[in-house]
């Protein structure tokens, strides 16, 4: 509530002020006075001279000389009975003075801009657009100088960085003013634009140096010894940043992994059974956090950027309901047939698609971020960390702590644990064995409840995004040996980070080959996961 | 299945070939009951005579006359019907559910589209020695692996080989490592799946997603003729009569017993003498390239092949077919493989939007009250009537 009110008077302020401005302009039609001699000499046949001209305009930079040099460049600038004149629309205004000039004007002559000057031009008056009051302007201005040297603009470049306070502007100034020093006849002036760049993070920097290592684009010993000490500096910081953004992905994508497997890996160590259906119990959370979407859309629009918080339990309990539902009608009994029960819950996934299609349509449905979840965190320059996935890196751990902490600190853990070690001994020492079944099934498709939520938010919510994940997540369960969290933890984790790291080196479709493959090796060699289950387990 | 999750109700019994039974006569015919050789003798009659004589010799408006799509579809569910025998050796006597039959499939089908492709000759859009989607990419010269295709010899010898090879190394991994059950099925769902994405590939040398198709002529006759249309059709009821056999022979010897053996108790059968690893081995490779040569009969006659024969839902579907028939039968692989594949002919004609609905519903129907199919049904009623 107050963040929209201030966002309003914002607002407000904002149109209030445009207003100002909009009347300063109208209210003096006339310019400030610019130098007479500079602007008549705009008008000169010699190049060198207009040059001089343009530059001593662009110093100035005065909002009168913008308009000049804007006009020369888009030949509106004319000279008439020696009086350079300016064509606004309908009107002439008398460059120098902005008087507009009544008195029809006799011959009028158009200013000849040929390449060169044009070139000097546009450099110049990218210069001036580093001091308009617009951030939009300035930051394109920026933008465009830091592309290639303009030694003409080091000028001009030193005094915007001096006013220029936006932290996304000011390197690119930086940047641009070193790039411009570089080509100064004094190596000292070099030297220092060198030791700039090095803190410098663009990603054009690196070539720049690199360029400056030879002798030939660079005499001075000096300053070429300063450029490789700064070259190694910028590589270290670009390689640490692209190591830190891989390894944010695939922890992220561990963190995703982990909410399918932690399922997964629930129903699977209670009760052998494996749950193909369970990527469609993460398309029920997602559908579930669309529906709060659409509910606090239309009821609750104030309160928007909180429908993720009020998705998290609709969601665990619409797709728990849905696992109740599952293990009472179809997996109780297949109790003992692990082959068939994989069958029957591959068609129960189909059913589930297709009750999807029907109700919410083939199309994806759009989930948005909250705008506390939108935007990022940028570690190092070239590593930004969205915030969407670092609140599920978060959300996954906190599912893991609340999920530890029901099974080895509750009696339903307690249970739980008892009849996946034993469970005809569980049993026997009067453990609903059948009650809890449903129970840990209806957890298990919680968590992927949960999973969802967290999926809706960084990627598309369709019928069939249930389908995209269960491989990978059997994989981890496969990886992670069952019932065991830890295993589950690190194998998700651990198949994340590696699956990232392969992509960057091989390509997506080659990481997953090279992943199964290294899932199919590793499990030759401990067939009962990352950690086993120590003591003698008989099979059959 | 290890203890953690010990089954309370024991499995379904299967049919099991050694039970007590009235004497059979001496092999080849006592391979199997006198009315199964009759029912083989009318498939035969149908298949090698009777529909090539109706597809080719009555006039196309005659009530009798058997349509151009009629033999496709026949020829096409014939070739699902080796998979699904090919299915059954492995999991309805081996215990294996594999889910990746479809790689296999696809494999055989690859390999002979490759035969296909480069028999197209010149006749391509592009007029190219090259098929056409290597013009498309740019490409020099074929790929190593496509040399000696354009003979129809090796491109057979590959439909076998090339299914076979991958099975057998993915086997001995596999099996070696004692690695069964629900394991052994998502692994193999994970191999079906990273070779689809590996076939999606354009770099992959097959065509990307559209993989081949436009095929011109098959051992130089044109593929759309009647005739040709009829031989392929005649030459898939063999492969299937004879892949029965085969299978039939493979299941009721003493090898069939000892797999049988395994699937029930593995552990058991190990105490006993027997490796496990070289029974499952071999019917697995053997299952995968039956599968190879479905796949390559399938191609010509469908005139398309692409990764999606991979996914891990076909191959998936494949298992359904022998669950609907009733597993460790054969007879019922063939009659689940028709049944399911009529149907889906059926409903993606007459309600598109229902078949996953179906699809989904007999999955389960089948597993909860149907654990031996069809097949199993109509022999308990013709139990109960007293009939043998």
């Amino acid at each position: 509530m107050r963040r929209s009110l201030s966002v309003a008077l914002k607002a407000l302020l904002r149109s209030a002020c445009s207003l100002v401005a909009l009347a300063c302009c109208s209210a003096s039609p006339a310019l400030a006075a610019l130098d007479a001699g500079a602007v008549s000499q705009l008008a000169s046949e010699d190049s060198e001279e207009k040059i001089a001209a343009i530059r001593r305009l662009a110093e100035t930079g005065d909002p009168a000389a913008v308009r000049v040099l804007q006009a020369l460049e888009a030949d509106a600038l004319q000279v008439a009975g020696g009086k350079v004149v300016l064509l606004d629309g309908g009107r002439v205004l008398d460059a120098a003075t902005g008087q507009e000039i009544a008195t029809p004007l006799e011959d009028p002559e158009g200013i000849t801009v040929n390449n060169r000057v044009r070139r000097v031009l546009a450099g110049a008056l990218a210069g001036l657009r580093l001091v308009d009051p617009d951030r939009r302007v300035r930051l394109a201005a920026a933008e465009e100088l830091a592309a290639g040297p303009r030694p003409d603009a080091a000028p001009l470049l030193a005094r915007a960085l001096q006013e220029e306070s936006d932290r996304q502007i000011r390197p690119l100034l930086a940047l641009a003013l070193a790039q411009a020093n570089l080509t100064s006849p004094d190596p000292a002036v070099r030297l220092s634009a060198v030791k700039a760049l090095g803190a410098s993070s663009h990603p054009a920097v690196e070539r720049l140096l690199a360029r400056l290592l030879d002798e030939g684009a660079e005499p001075d010993a000096a300053v070429r010894s300063e450029a490789r000490s700064s070259l190694r500096s910028v590589q270290l910081r670009v390689t640490a940043g692209d190591i830190l953004a891989r390894v944010f992905s695939g922890l992220s994508l561990g963190s995703i992994l982990l909410l399918v497997a932690l399922g997964l890996a629930i129903t699977y160590g209670v009760m052998g059974v494996i749950n193909m259906a369970h990527g469609e119990l993460l398309m029920i959370g997602a559908y579930a956090s669309y529906g709060m979407q659409v509910l606090f859309a239309r009821w609750f629009p104030r309160a928007l950027d909180w429908y993720v918080l009020a998705a998290i339990p609709v969601a665990f309990a619409a797709a728990a309901l849905a696992g109740a539902l599952i293990e009472r009608a179809v997996i109780r009994h297949l109790y003992g047939r692990p082959l068939e029960t994989l069958l029957a819950t591959w068609g129960l996934s189909l059913l589930l698609i297709q009750s999807a299609r029907v109700v919410f349509g083939a199309q994806n449905v759009g989930v948005g971020n909250p705008s506390w979840m939108s935007g990022g965190v940028e570690i190092v320059a070239g590593a930004v960390l969205p915030w969407n996935r670092i609140v599920i890196v978060g959300f996954s751990l906190a599912v893991l702590a609340l999920v530890w902490f029901l099974l080895n600190r509750t009696r339903l853990g307690m249970f739980v644990r008892a009849v996946t070690q034993n469970r005809a001994m569980a049993g026997c020492v009067g453990v609903p064995t059948g009650r809890l079944d449903t129970l840990a099934f209806a957890l298990g498709a919680g968590m992927a409840g949960l999973g969802g939520v967290a999926l809706s938010q960084i990627a598309n919510v369709g019928p069939d995004m249930g389908q995209a994940y269960i491989v990978d997540s059997f994989m981890v369960v496969v990886l992670g040996g069952v019932g065991q969290l830890a295993g589950a933890v690190g194998a998700a984790l651990g198949l994340g980070v590696v699956t990232k790291f392969l992509e960057g080196w091989a390509g997506a479709v080659i990481a997953k080959i090279l992943v199964l493959v290294f899932v199919i090796a590793f499990i030759q060699k401990r067939p009962q996961g990352l950690f086993a289950l120590k003591g003698r387990l008989a099979d059959d | 299945m290890d203890a953690t999750a010990a089954p309370p109700t024991a499995p379904p019994r299967l049919a099991f070939d050694g039970e007590p039974g009235p004497p059979r006569p001496p092999r080849p015919l006592g391979l199997m009951p006198g009315r199964a050789w009759l029912a083989l003798g009318v498939f035969g009659v149908m298949a090698l005579g009777v529909v090539p004589a109706l597809h080719l010799f009555t006039p196309r408006d005659s009530a009798l006359h058997v349509s151009d799509y009629a033999v496709t579809v026949g020829g096409k569910i014939m070739c699902y019907a080796i998979v699904a025998v090919a299915m059954d050796l492995v999991w309805g006597y081996g215990g294996i559910l594999s889910l990746g039959h479809g790689l296999f499939f696809a494999l055989g089908g690859y390999t002979f589209g490759m035969y296909l492709m480069r028999s197209i000759g010149r006749d391509g859009v592009y007029q190219a020695d090259l098929p056409d989607f290597m013009v498309f990419l740019d490409w020099e010269a074929l790929p190593w692996f496509w040399r000696g295709t354009d003979h129809a010899a090796w491109a057979l010898a590959l439909v076998v080989l090339v299914p076979a090879t991958v099975a057998f190394a993915f086997g001995v991994f596999a099996f070696r490592s004692r690695i069964r059950g629900v394991y052994f099925s998502i692994i193999t769902q994970a191999l079906t799946y990273a070779a689809m994405l590996l076939f999606f590939r354009n770099e992959t040398g097959f065509g990307g997603n559209n993989g081949f198709t436009d095929f011109k002529r098959v051992l130089g006759h044109p593929i759309t003729a009647p005739a040709t249309r009829v031989v392929l059709f005649m030459l898939t009821a063999l492969a299937l009569a004879l892949t029965l056999l085969l299978a039939r022979f493979l299941v009721t010897s003493r090898f069939g017993r000892v797999l049988a053996a395994i699937r029930d108790a593995e552990s058991r059968a190990m105490f006993l003498g027997y490796d496990p690893l070289w029974y499952k081995l071999f019917v697995w490779t053997l299952s995968a390239a039956l599968c190879g040569v479905a796949g390559a009969l399938y191609v010509p006659q469908v005139g398309i092949i692409n990764p999606s024969e991979m996914s891990p839902a076909s191959s998936i579907e494949i298992a359904i077919w022998v669950a609907v028939g009733g597993r460790g039968t054969l007879v019922g692989a063939v009659a689940g493989a028709a049944l399911v594949n009529l149907a889906k002919s059926w409903f993606t004609v007459a309600f598109p939007e229902f078949w996953l609905f179906f699809l989904g519903l007999l999955f389960i129907v089948v597993t909860l009250l149907l654990p031996e199919g069809v097949v199993g049904l109509g022999w308990r009623f013709a139990r109960r009537r007293g009939t043998p």
